[in-house]
């Protein structure tokens, strides 16, 4: 009997199984048919989806919701080309993932053969390293070494290129266990004379606050970061993607910081005299003007990722770690500080400067959201697609858990809520509310066929205003509210759409039907569900620092004089 | 003086006579330039990353030579896995601290080190044409011995110098050159070595 030799695409396969790889999220093409000949006879579970984009964001659900990397598989060309935004938004939010991507044969390469793309050059500036396998004997190394980088440090998207007479030919090649990246070097504890740097300087402020972002979360560092704030009396704040790592229901926490976060979290910014950065990497949207930005305040910035070292700030004290390392190695260095006259400053700004909004004329989404977090949404994912609703669901839909809270922060990508969720739930099990705007749904909203195939329990929110709503407010307040390339006409019923996938769906106009669907959706849970929410028109997101504005120029409500051009990035 | 984007080389042969100098900072070179070792993997692509770093920050790269090192202290290295990359680029103090650590973050960038101000042994060469009948022969064979410029082509109407040396010597022989007419130049960039054995 002829021993059928193992083929590069059937070891690509098995080396995933060695990862613990358990779904691959993709879409077929000629150049891939090898690798998914492999899977006909793998335990992993395939998800054809119905747009790449899709696979990439529900990969990188998955991986957001559970720490472990997605893993999306897809052809060559045009398929390759479709996941450039899912690897742009991994990268900038630091989400461990694989792409693989079907090649042509290794003789055609750059003889423009049908469905060829040059994928390892088009993506060099939106993935953390990339591969293009030309000897089937790699295969193994490469697997091994990806999955390593994709997942250590700060985690981020892996391409593989594989040609398909590499994945057809035969990989003798033996696995591997180890990886050889003399050129890869991860920071492990904090430096113990920058640690005791730092814990003098904390003892020293009167004012501290600790600004926690996305590597507080991805190092598992919350329980230690609350018991540093209990144990000096500090307040804490977090970023869009730093929510989930501590309960933001904690008498010490102040809410989200930022562009649109809580004033009194903004002014406890503005007024400390002490600020740590906790996986946090001092970005645009919570700085401001950066030359006026706590100015006065001692800057300590605990960080994986040295690069991130002075490029915004200044910090004085740098520590190169693992957060949840540093973290605990901090808190026995440290003491109580009389913060009482801080901490009273701070609870007379949140009674001052709540998160407001008009009860009246009409529906509001901030309610929807707002009752949404009453009615059960704190035991509940949550992803977003991005704009408004993003940033009401950001205010008024408290994280009180680990990875519950999936948002696109750095990339700001429309259409990555709905099969995020999808990712997510998949992952999980748990119960995911999407919400997404009417923009937004409508760019992956294909994946409905998907997500009734996986019967996921995902409710997916749509905030419908009939308009690209943080395009709107920009127009209105910074542009003489000569409205350009936001309104959205010609939506469909979203109703009758779901009903087209099977989906079962409902339609609120009005406060008082909010608690009703929100009660259906939850208990709902055999399948994806819909609530399209009819929200007032226009509406603005409050508070807001205008871009390039120091923070103190932040609006608690509509100006009634007219505003300059933000002066900051988009 | 109103800056332009204008190659370095262009400049030297519209501007006879003026021999720039690494001194004086002038409209040529705007910003101290800073040379830089890199330590790469030698694999498909290294090279490609490492210029896109610059290339999306807007920083200026002067000039870049890469080939093959020979031995590698502290890592089992067999011949043709890594190379030395010697690259010059100007920026602020700042700016360059940011290009370094974006060059390490490669993971196929082993190290980078700047040796700007350090006394490193630094090398390049230049080959200059030059327009040369019998009148000029002599005077610029003159230049060229000074200069330890060697003679590499000759002909009845025309010479090719090349000279090996530090840049600024480099840029002097070219500009007591230039009143002859240059009709080609090309350099090779700048090469770096640390002294002693500390490592490059």
């Amino acid at each position: 009997m002829i021993q059928k030799s193992t083929t590069g695409g059937e070891k690509v396969i098995q080396c995933l199984e060695r990862e613990g790889v358990e779904v691959v999220y993709g879409y077929s093409g000629g150049a891939a048919m090898p690798i998914f000949d492999a899977l006909v006879d793998s335990k992993i579970k395939f998800v054809l989806v119905r747009h790449e984009q899709g696979a990439t964001h529900m990969a990188d659900g998955y991986a957001r919701a559970t720490g472990k990397p997605g893993v999306v598989l897809v052809t060559s060309g045009p398929g390759a080309t479709n996941c450039v935004t899912g690897l742009l938004t991994a990268l900038m939010d630091s989400v461990p993932m694989i792409v693989l991507t079907g090649q042509t044969i290794t003789s055609m390469l750059g003889k423009d053969a049908f469905q060829e793309a040059d994928v390892t050059g088009i993506t060099y500036p939106v993935v953390k390293h990339s591969y293009l396998v030309k000897d089937a004997a790699d295969i193994p190394r490469v697997m091994k070494e990806a999955f390593h980088i994709a997942t250590t440090g700060r985690p981020g998207p892996v391409l593989i290129d594989l040609p398909k007479d590499v994945t057809q030919g035969p990989c003798t090649a033996p696995f591997v266990d180890t990886v050889n990246l003399p050129g890869y070097h991860v920071p492990g504890r904090a430096d113990a004379v920058l640690l005791k740097k730092a814990a003098g300087l904390l003892m020293n402020s009167k004012k501290p606050v600790l600004y926690v972002g996305h590597g507080a979360l991805i190092s598992g560092a919350g329980k230690a970061i609350m018991k540093l704030a209990a144990k000096l009396g500090a307040p804490v704040v977090n970023t869009l993607l730093g929510k989930g790592a501590c309960p933001e229901d904690h008498p010490l926490h102040q809410g989200m910081l930022g562009m649109h976060g809580t004033a009194y979290a903004n002014r406890t910014v503005q007024h400390c005299d002490l600020i740590m950065a906790i996986g946090a990497r001092w970005d645009d949207r919570i700085t401001g003007k950066v030359s006026e930005f706590c100015r006065d305040a001692v800057k300590i910035h605990i960080d994986i990722d040295v690069a991130e070292f002075n490029k915004i700030i200044r910090p004085d004290v740098s520590i190169a770690a693992d957060a949840r390392l540093a973290i605990e190695d901090l808190i026995p260095l440290v003491g109580k500080i009389d913060t009482a006259g801080w901490l009273k400053e701070i609870s007379g700004w949140r009674k001052q400067y709540p998160l407001k909004y008009a009860k009246k004329g009409g529906l509001r989404a901030q309610h929807v959201l707002e009752r949404l977090d009453k009615l059960g949404g704190r035991d509940c994912i949550i992803t977003t697609d991005v704009g408004q609703h993003q940033m009401w669901a950001a205010q008024f839909c408290l994280t009180t858990k680990h990875r519950y809270w999936l948002s696109s922060g750095g990339a700001g990508t429309m259409g990555f809520g709905f099969p995020s969720a999808i990712g997510a739930a998949m992952a999980t099990g748990k119960p995911t509310w999407c919400v997404v705007g009417d923009g937004g749904f409508q760019m992956t909203m294909c994946e409905m066929a998907t997500a009734v195939l996986q019967k996921v329990p995902v409710k997916i929110l749509i905030i419908n205003n009939r308009y690209l709503g943080m395009i709107r407010q920009w127009q209105e307040l910074f542009f003489d509210n000569r409205i350009s390339g936001a309104d959205l006409e010609g939506n469909p019923d979203f109703v009758k759409l779901a009903a087209a996938y099977n989906i079962p769906g409902k339609r609120v106009t009005r406060a008082g039907d909010v608690d009703k669907a929100i009660t259906w959706a939850m208990a709902y849970n055999k399948g994806p569900c819909l609530i399209e929410a009819e929200v007032v028109k226009e509406d603005n997101v409050f508070p807001m620092i205008p871009a390039g504005a120091p923070l103190s120029g932040m609006i608690i409500e509509k100006p009634r004089t007219k505003m300059d051009k933000p002066s900051g990035s988009t | 003086m109103v800056s332009t984007v204008v190659p370095r080389g262009a400049k030297f042969e519209l501007d006879p006579g003026k021999a720039p100098r690494r001194d004086i900072v002038t409209d040529i070179v705007s910003q101290p330039i800073h040379t830089l070792s890199l330590l790469v993997r030698n694999k498909p692509g290294v090279l490609v990353r490492v210029a896109l770093v610059f290339s999306r920050r807007g920083y200026n790269l002067e000039s870049l030579v890469v080939s093959a090192a020979l031995s590698v202290a502290g890592i089992d290295a067999a011949p043709g896995d890594f190379s030395r990359m010697t690259i010059t680029c100007s920026g602020e103090p700042d700016t360059l601290e940011q290009i370094i650590k974006q060059l390490v973050k490669l993971i196929d960038v082993v190290h980078a080190f700047d040796h700007t101000g350090q006394s490193a042994i630094e090398c390049e060469v230049a080959l200059v044409k030059l327009r040369a009948g019998l009148k000029e022969r002599t005077e610029i064979l003159q230049v060229a011995e000074n200069f330890k410029a060697k003679v590499v082509d000759f002909g009845a109407d025309s010479m090719i110098l090349r000279c090996a040396g530090q840049t600024d010597k480099l840029d002097a022989l070219i500009g007591l050159l230039k009143p002859f007419g240059i009709t080609e130049l090309v350099r090779s960039g700048k090469i770096l070595m640390a002294r002693g054995l500390d490592e490059t």
